[in-house]
This record gives structure tokens, sequence and C-alpha cells, in this order.
């Protein structure tokens, strides 16, 4: 707040100075209109004068502490800097155990798991459909003989793990337990994530298996199991970017993320649970896209609105309920095949973004992957990037240092209140499922592509070396090379495990399974049971097929 | 006088999610006056072939961006050789390495697409090609 006469003397210089640009702009036009992605048109300036109602203490308040606008930790990266944490998974096991003990080795702080689509969509290695798909965008894992031996010589009480598995996370989650088990680490000691978010598969991502009410089933149950048995393990991972790489806006991507939120805490309510015992351990996953400031104040009006969503409508009463906490990966649709090194540039300012916004953890691209799975180099430059940013910029040296920015405050106050307002129109057509179900965000998230894509083609939206400083074709960097045998080899190693074991226990671990599945009892241990017996992911997720059906996705063009 | 529309299946094959460009494409297409037919994901080679030919379609083009399209696409092109379709072409976008794409195009893929073509382009090959057809 301005004092008065404070105020009209700022008003007044405002307008000398607006006379003084009229000149300006006679000789010298600006060069467009601005805006945002969202569509809202960016101002000349921003200043006191746009900020006069801001009210410190109700809209920001102090890092650590509610609505959190600032950062959920009190000190942020002086304490400790985010996890950086690469994406990374191919081709066997084997070879992506290398790929970890590598990225570790380069001071890497945390594993993130790719699986093959088979493995996503809960079919083995030797199912008619994983034709072509066998170690392809991840690695392939059929069963408990795989997980061994992708976790091999990493001690997984020290190091966490985000795997990115939706609907059969519940085997894959059990896999890595067992693992863990036969570690002799401590069931309290794990760290990690599984992403377990189906909702956005729906409209996203593509990779369902059942139905969303049998899905949202699984996802509870995993919810229940894991407060009392694994307390260190983030349940969830609700994804805005994949959302926001089908191609919605920022406010899209916080909008619908945070809906798909609310379903699932709504179902785990239903279900009996306390909100207090599940909410903290519910964790996030944004986009870094390229609008420098509008992602930063996208992170931003994210926390502060899941913090009021979580006291206000939710009445949680920790505080760690009302944390976003979240992961970032860098904006893949963003990368351009044409001069792949510019990408490099692309991702620092993506992660700047991130960090800014105060991530928790965060995933840079690599410069070759609009062209092929990263290499080795690739990928080590990637997470170069991210120790630049954390050792040598002096970005982390004090907390949200973007905070009080006349610019940056009213972006944050302008995209809470759009996400609001989106958030009221799912609440209004019945939630974030009748919303999937009815197509609604399937055709928000088509429209907002088309557009974008209309953009670059009309040359309203700049993307250098495509429709600007293009040059004549070139791809000369070094590519990942697939081995071919890959596939063969899975199949062979899957052919070994289900010789080798003792097929009564299998048989009967499924059958418990199938019974447990027809009525309502949580099925989390059913499960680790089957994968202890190394019954593979194919069968799990065929009896679970059997007894749910499978999703029969909504086409909407 | 009337041209009849082209007709175009736009169909996601594999296991891949990815269906953006896929979607964008299909859209760009339509609003070029073109018939559009999009499959929605996870077809099999076998599902793709079996809806050109009802469809009754001059061009398929086939989405893949998990890699799959060494061992996805030419079972396409085979059995539409079988049914002697011959004079159904064949377009691939995604993300398709340098040295896969000779190999597509000897398999009998007219054109590959990779990202950052603008959907201009492909509207302006579908109809040369067609045209080529009539």
């Amino acid at each position: 707040m301005i004092e008065q006469s404070k105020k009209d003397k700022l008003i007044r210089a405002k307008k000398e100075w607006m006379k003084r640009v009229e000149k300006t702009l006679e000789k010298h036009p600006e060069r467009r209109e601005f805006k945002l992605d969202t569509g809202l048109p960016v101002e000349r300036i921003y200043d006191p004068l746009t900020m006069e109602d801001f009210d410190y203490p109700d809209r920001l308040g102090w890092p650590g502490e509610y609505p959190f606008t600032r950062g959920i930790q009190p000190t942020m990266y002086r304490g400790r800097l985010w996890t950086m944490r690469q994406y990374a998974g191919f081709g066997s096991a084997e070879e992506t155990n290398k790929r970890f003990r590598y990225l570790l080795e380069q001071g890497q702080t945390g594993l993130s798991v790719a699986f093959d689509l088979p493995t996503q969509i809960g079919y083995d290695s030797d199912h008619p459909l994983a034709r072509g798909e066998v170690g392809k965008v991840g690695v392939a894992v059929d069963s408990l003989a795989d997980m061994e031996v992708l976790m091999e010589h990493i001690p997984l009480d020290r190091v966490s793990t985000s795997m990115t598995i939706n609907s059969p996370a519940a085997v894959l989650l059990a896999m890595y337990m067992a693992v863990a088990e036969k570690q002799g680490i401590p069931m309290d000691k794990i760290k990690g994530t599984i992403q377990n978010d189906i909702l956005k598969e729906y409209v996203a991502r593509g990779t369902y298996i059942f139905p969303p009410r049998e899905s949202m089933r699984l996802i509870v149950d995993i919810f229940a199991y894991a407060g009392k048995n694994i307390p260190n393990w983030n349940t969830i991972s609700i994804s805005g970017y994949h959302i926001r790489e089908a191609g919605s806006t920022a406010v899209q991507e916080a909008a619908f993320t945070l809906s798909n939120a609310i379903a699932y805490v709504e179902a785990a309510l239903e279900a009996g649970l306390e909100i207090d015992q599940f909410a903290p351990r519910l964790s996030f996953f944004f986009n870094a896209h390229s609008n420098f400031f509008e992602e930063i104040a996208k992170f931003r009006a994210t926390r502060r609105i899941w913090a009021h969503l979580m006291k206000e409508r939710f009445g949680a009463k920790k505080d760690r309920s009302m944390m976003l906490r979240f992961h970032t990966q860098t904006a893949g649709c963003t990368l351009t095949a044409q001069q792949p090194d510019v990408n490099l540039m692309r991702v620092a300012f993506q992660a700047l973004s991130a960090v800014l916004g105060g991530t928790q953890s965060l995933h840079t691209n690599s410069r070759d992957e609009a062209l092929a799975l990263p290499s080795e180099h690739s990928v080590l430059l990637a997470l170069r990037t991210q120790q630049v940013i954390g050792y040598e910029i002096g970005a982390t040296d004090t907390v949200d240092p973007l905070g009080g920015s006349y610019f940056i405050e009213n972006l944050t106050d302008y995209i809470e209140e759009e996400v609001l307002g989106y958030i009221k129109k799912i609440d209004e057509i019945g939630g974030a499922v009748a919303a999937i179900e009815k197509g609604f965000i399937q055709q928000e998230i088509q429209a907002s592509a088309y557009h974008y894509q209309k953009e670059i083609e009309n040359d309203d939206r700049v993307v250098v070396g495509v429709n600007k400083f293009t040059m004549s074709a070139d791809q000369p960097i070094d590519l990942l090379k697939m081995d071919p045998a890959v596939s063969r080899r899975q199949v062979e190693r899957l052919k070994e495990v289900r010789l080798s074991r003792n097929q009564g226990k299998v048989a009967e671990a499924l059958q418990e399974l199938r019974r447990a599945a027809q009525g309502d009892e949580n099925l989390m241990s059913y499960i680790l049971t089957a994968v202890k017996a190394y019954a593979t992911l194919g069968e799990i997720c065929g009896v679970l097929r059997d007894v749910f059906g499978e999703y029969k996705q909504h086409i909407t063009l | 006088m009337a041209v009849k529309p082209v007709r175009v299946l736009v169909g996601k094959i594999g296991l891949d999610g990815h269906d953006r460009g896929a979607k964008v494409v299909a859209q760009a297409l339509r609003d070029s006056g073109m018939e559009v037919i999009y499959t929605g994901l996870r077809q099999t080679p076998e599902q793709i072939v079996e809806a050109a030919l009802q469809e009754d379609v001059q061009v398929i083009g086939l989405s893949i961006l998990s890699g799959a399209h060494m061992q996805l696409v030419p079972p396409v092109l085979e059995m539409l050789r079988e049914q002697e379709s011959r004079d159904i072409i064949v377009i691939v976008g995604g993300i398709i390495p340098r040295e896969d794409i000779a190999y597509l195009k000897e398999q009998g893929v007219v054109e590959v697409f990779t990202p950052g073509v603008s959907t201009t382009e492909i509207i302006d090959f579908i109809r040369k090609r067609a045209a080529r057809q009539d």
C-alpha cells in the first residue's frame, strides 16, 4: 500500500513519462504486440501502481510457511540444492544400470527410471503388441529378476528413485520394495516416487490400461498401503508435464493438474483415508516451457493455490499437507531437430525458470531428443547445465529472488485467477473424471496445440532455426545407437525366468490376487506376494485386465 | 467442377501415446478440405490396413515417436501390397533418424516428415501426390 501523497506523485510522474514514451513511439514504434502463451497482453511496464493493494503476508508470506508462494523450505537452495534427476532408461536392465551408475558418478543426486512402452502398458516383452517396442523408450522390466539387475550396486537407502510408471505402478513399486528387502534395507529407509497419475494418461500421455474407476481404486490402495509401510515414498506425482507437452497453455497445465489432484484427494477421502495422513506424500510434476517469466509465475501461483485448496477446501491441518512439492522437466516439445545444439540454450533458460520457481528436483532435456534418445554425451551436457545453475551463477543465493518483482507478482496473481476459473468450470462439470469422460480436457488441450502450431506457421511465434534464422539441413551430432538384439535377449531372459520359478506359488499368488481384485481388499500386499514369486508384469496385469476390463479411448478431434 | 476431396487415414501405430502431432496434422488436413479419419492410439499394422481399406482412403499417415518404426511400418506396406492396394500411399511422421528414413523409403514409404515440418508442407505434398493418382 502506498501513501496517498506518494501515490499522487507517482501517478503524475507516470503520466509525464507516458508523454515522453509517445514521442519515442512516433519515431520508433514497438516491434509487435506482446502477450503470454496464455494470451494475456504483456504491458510495457509494471510498477508500484499495479501492485497497489498487494498484501504481502497474505499473498506471499515467508518461505517455508503458508501459503508457500516463496517456496516450501525456509532456506530453499541455501540449505540444499534441488535433486538433479535425469530421466533415463533404454534397452536392457544391464545397460540402464550402467547409465544410472555413470550419472551418479557424475554428480547426479537421484535416479529416474524410464520404462519401455510394453512395461508401461502391462505387457510382457513377448506379447504380440510389444512388437518393435521392447527396450525402446525405456528399459524393459518383465519381472523382479529385471528389477534386481536394474538396481544392482545402487544403495537404495541412499539414493532416491523416481519411476515413471502409472497403470502398473503398484507392480513396479512392489518390485522395487522386494529388491530393497533383498539388499537388507528397512522399508522406512527407501525414498522415491511413482508417477501413479492415471488421469493425465487418459488425456495426454496414453499409457492407460484400466477404466477410471478401477484405476482410482489401485491408486488409493497405494496411498493407504504406503502410508503404513513406506512412509518416505511419494505415492503419486500429479503431472502437468505431459498435459503441457500435449499442447496446453501454462494456465491449463496448472489448472488440469490441480483438478486431477482434487479428484485423487476426493477419492482417498471417500475411501476413508485421513487427509493429513496421505496428503504429505502427494507430489507434483510440471513443465518448464519457453516463456521465462510466465513459467516462474506459474510455479509460484500453483504453490499458493494448492496451499489454499488443502487448507480451505479439504481442511488439512499439517503444513506438509499444504506444501506443493514438485519435480520439473524442461519442455521436450520446444526442442528442435534443426540446429540441435541450440537446444542447449533453450534447456538452460527453461531450467533456470524452474529453479527461480522453486522446484524440488529437475530433469534437463538433452539437445538431441528431437532426433533420437539422448546420447551419453548429450545427457552429460544436460546435467552440467543444472550444475552451472546450481553452483556458478548465484541464482540460488537468496530465496525466491524474483519475489516482489512488479511483473512476477502481477503474473502470479493473474495465473492464479485464471487457474481458479478453470477449476471452477471443471467442478461444475462434475470433477476431473467427468470432464475427461466428456472430452472437455482433451478438446481444450487440442485447441491450444493447434493454435500454437498455427502461430509458428504464421510467424507469430519465432522458433529459432525453424521459422527464423534457418540453415540448410544439418544433423551433425552422434546419436545413440540402439542394440537391435535387445528385444530377442529380453524375451529369452523372460523365458528363463518363467522356467526357473516355482509355478505352484505363482499360480496361487495370481489366484489370490484375482479373488482380492473381485472384492474390495487393498491389493498391494497381493501384488507384492506375486512379484516375489516372480510372477511377470504381464501375468499380474493380465489378471487385473480380466477383472477390471480395459479403458476405451475417448477420441476427440 | 467439384473436386472429390482427398481421403486420409491418420493412424497412431504401436503403443506410443504421443498424439499431439497426429492430431494437429489431422486437424490441419481437415481444415484444408481433406476428409480425415483419425484412428486414435495403439493401432496394430493389421488394424491400420483394415481401416484404410474400409474407409477407402488414398493416403495413410502413420505417426510414431517411440522408435518402433522399423518394425511396425514395413508390415503395413507389405499388407497393402498383398491386398494389391498399391495406389494407397503411405507417409510417416515422427522422430525418425536419418538412416532409417532411407530404409523406410526403400520399403515404399513415399515421404517421412520429422519435427519442424509445417502442416502446409504436408498438405502440399499430399495434394500433389493425390493429383498424380487421378
